[in-house]
């Protein structure tokens, strides 16, 4: 077993690190106060190619595999875990069920421009009654001749108004339950297609949430993604790959707060001496370090299992879960280590904090995962 | 338009440590980078090959890991990279490199332009650019801040303390470029996945037919005894009032307060 990453993967790593550490870090913190989402910041980015790593060369990737992007979501996340979700919205929620599900010309149409950085993307599953239970999905398409007709409303979309393509979902025969939801690409401007409130939210600031409203949207027989009736599957499957983004993004946040501690407890003196220098302070940083690198293995081994086409469901939640939670942990200590000024918007690890907590909450909060690895357990 | 840029590999640290017996850097352990002057250097190629068309192609002389800084620059975008490494070029000085450059550069065909960074960050000498024009003949531009290109004529801005002195000349030329002329793209998955699979031609003495006594250490008369940072020299104070004749009165009688007249 080697823990080595391959050149490809560490060149992948290296070209994230460098674009974080010189564009996103030193604008992170305003575009957090401002609740900005930018927009030239992601098409740079993209332009890099870090949204096509993981797709083939024909659909306008890079012919790499899926933890050389995994790497990028957690140095882009190091820097502004706004922006890492709104990758790992674009990449594992938008075009990878367009790539595993769609038809050659849906790839040629909307996973291209997705892949090459052109587009961005979003994906519209939750709704005000239909959270962790998407069964209730209250969003209907009915069929009429060559086109579904959509009414209905999404919440808490992620890179929503942004984004130019949309994976949506709705019931498209109620009877059915959860086999009687279908899949839709849905195109930013289509008539009756519009968004909602901005939700203002305690972390990952730099990422734009918003509300989408469907209002009579004529859908193209040809803009279903799979089969009728196939969409829980296909949500369900692009949620166990967005959970290893996730991961990543929970993984660089508490890299980043973990980084900040150990530099900060080396320079802080108090009783003439570095605050690292007493144990009380060591042993943390030592839990934090560890919860740390155990969230490491979990996240590239859900990836690696990904790459070698190897079941990864299971895996994806527990990296989820444990990665989270982790961060949670990490950057809350963290401050801790920082003391009052841990607590000041002047240092970034309460930024780390707030945005940790969405980690344990999306794509799936942490009890649902718990439910997935029971489940697989108990199988 | 045949661009060649000159690239180094050098550790990435500006602390230079010497080895004490044989005067030369000790790589061992300093993680390397390209020089960041060169991918400067290439940043402008790729901007020139841009507006007018052509191939860029890189060139450095080193061990087999310098294939790494070519790999970097093919990332970022350049066509083509040669690699000069033989334990026979080992201990060359700016001279004896120079001569190996020159004559690979030579070997690689027609070049229109030919494009150095100032300087390496580690040596910080600056000769080896020019070095290169000497051998091969051609006009030399140091320290360009902006170039123009026009048909077979180039115009560059050359950057000096106190301005720039505007050059032209005919093409051929070699140019090395300062830091303000351009900030280095950054290398693309697609660029990174392509130049890790190239395979990059490595050229040794007898591949550029290099005459022995001109390469490595017989070739390089260069002794280093000891290197240290000069003193900086302070710019002195610039006088300049309203006339010539109050910037005179100013200095009379700034010199007789400090007793010097």
């Amino acid at each position: 077993m080697s823990f080595e990453l391959t050149e490809d993967q560490k060149m992948m790593q290296k070209i994230a690190r460098d674009f974080a550490e010189k564009e996103v870090a030193h604008g992170a913190e305003e575009r957090d106060e401002h609740e900005s989402f930018s927009r030239p910041l992601y098409d740079a980015m993209a332009g890099l190619g870090l949204t096509g790593i993981c797709f083939p060369e024909q659909y306008g990737g890079a012919d790499g595999d899926v933890l050389s992007y995994i790497l990028a979501i957690e140095e882009i996340s190091k820097a502004d875990a706004g922006l890492g979700i709104a990758l790992s919205a674009t990449v594992s929620l938008c075009a990878w069920p367009i790539f595993a599900y769609g038809t050659e010309a849906q790839k040629q149409k909307y996973l291209k421009p997705l892949a090459e950085g052109e587009k961005m993307g979003a994906f519209g599953l939750t709704e005000p009654n239909a959270g962790t239970d998407a069964s209730g999905q209250q969003t209907v398409a009915v069929l009429n001749g060559d086109h579904y007709v959509l009414n209905g409303s999404k919440i808490f979309i992620t890179n929503a108004g942004e984004a130019e393509t949309y994976i949506v979902f709705a019931m498209t025969d109620k009877s059915k339950g959860v086999r009687g939801i279908s899949a839709f690409i849905l195109e930013k401007g289509m008539p009756g297609f519009t968004f909602g409130k901005k939700e203002h939210k305690m972390g990952i600031r730099s990422s734009q949430t918003m509300e989408l409203i469907f209002q009579d949207v004529k859908v193209p027989v040809d803009q279903m993604l799979g089969k009728e009736g196939e969409g829980f599957k296909i949500a369900m499957t692009t949620l166990d790959g967005g959970r290893i983004g996730v991961a990543a993004q929970s993984l660089g946040i508490a890299t980043a707060a973990l980084d900040f501690a150990i530099k900060y407890s080396k320079e802080r003196v108090q009783f003439g001496k570095p605050i690292s220098a007493n144990q009380a302070i060591s042993f943390m940083l030592a839990d934090m370090a560890t919860k740390v690198e155990a969230s490491r293995l979990l996240t590239y081994q859900a990836a690696a299992l990904k790459d070698a086409h190897k079941p990864y469901s299971k895996e994806a939640a527990m990296a989820k879960l444990f990665a989270s939670d982790s961060a949670m942990e990490v950057t809350t200590d963290a401050v801790q280590v920082l003391g009052g000024y841990g607590y000041s918007r002047e240092y970034p690890c309460e930024r780390y904090m707030r945005d940790a907590k969405i980690c344990q909450i999306y794509e799936g909060t942490n009890q649902a995962q718990r439910m997935v690895i029971g489940g697989a357990v108990l199988r | 338009m045949e661009i060649v840029v000159c690239v180094k590999q050098v550790p990435d640290t500006t602390e230079v440590k010497i080895d004490p017996v044989k005067n030369t850097l000790i790589r061992e352990g300093v993680p390397s980078i390209v020089n960041p002057f060169d991918k400067i250097a290439v940043e402008v190629a790729l901007q020139l090959r841009e507006k007018h068309g052509g191939k860029v192609k890189v060139i450095t002389m080193g061990p087999p890991q310098a294939a790494d800084a070519l790999k970097e620059c093919l990332a970022m975008g350049a066509d083509e990279a040669i690699l000069i490494s033989d334990r026979a070029f080992g201990g060359a000085d700016t001279l004896a490199t120079a001569y190996a450059l020159s004559t690979s550069i030579e070997k690689m065909g027609p070049v229109d332009l030919i494009l150095c960074g100032k300087q390496a960050i580690d040596g910080d000498t600056a000769q080896v650019g020019p070095g290169i024009a000497e051998n091969l003949g051609m006009p030399q531009i140091t320290y360009a801040a902006k170039i123009e290109i026009n048909g077979d004529t180039i115009k560059v801005d050359r950057e000096h303390d106190d301005g720039y002195e505007i050059m032209e000349t005919k093409l051929p030329v070699m140019v090395t470029v300062v830091k303000s002329i351009a900030e280095p793209r950054f290398p693309t998955v697609k660029g990174t996945m392509k130049a890790n699979r190239t395979q990059i031609p490595v050229w040794t003495a007898a591949d550029i037919a290099a005459d022995e006594k001109r390469i490595g250490m017989p070739g390089s008369p260069t002794q280093v005894r000891r290197i240290f940072t000069p003193t900086q020299r302070s710019q002195g104070q610039l006088i300049q009032e309203e006339t010539a004749q109050q910037s005179v009165a100013k200095l009379m009688q700034l010199l007789g307060d400090a007793k010097v007249i």
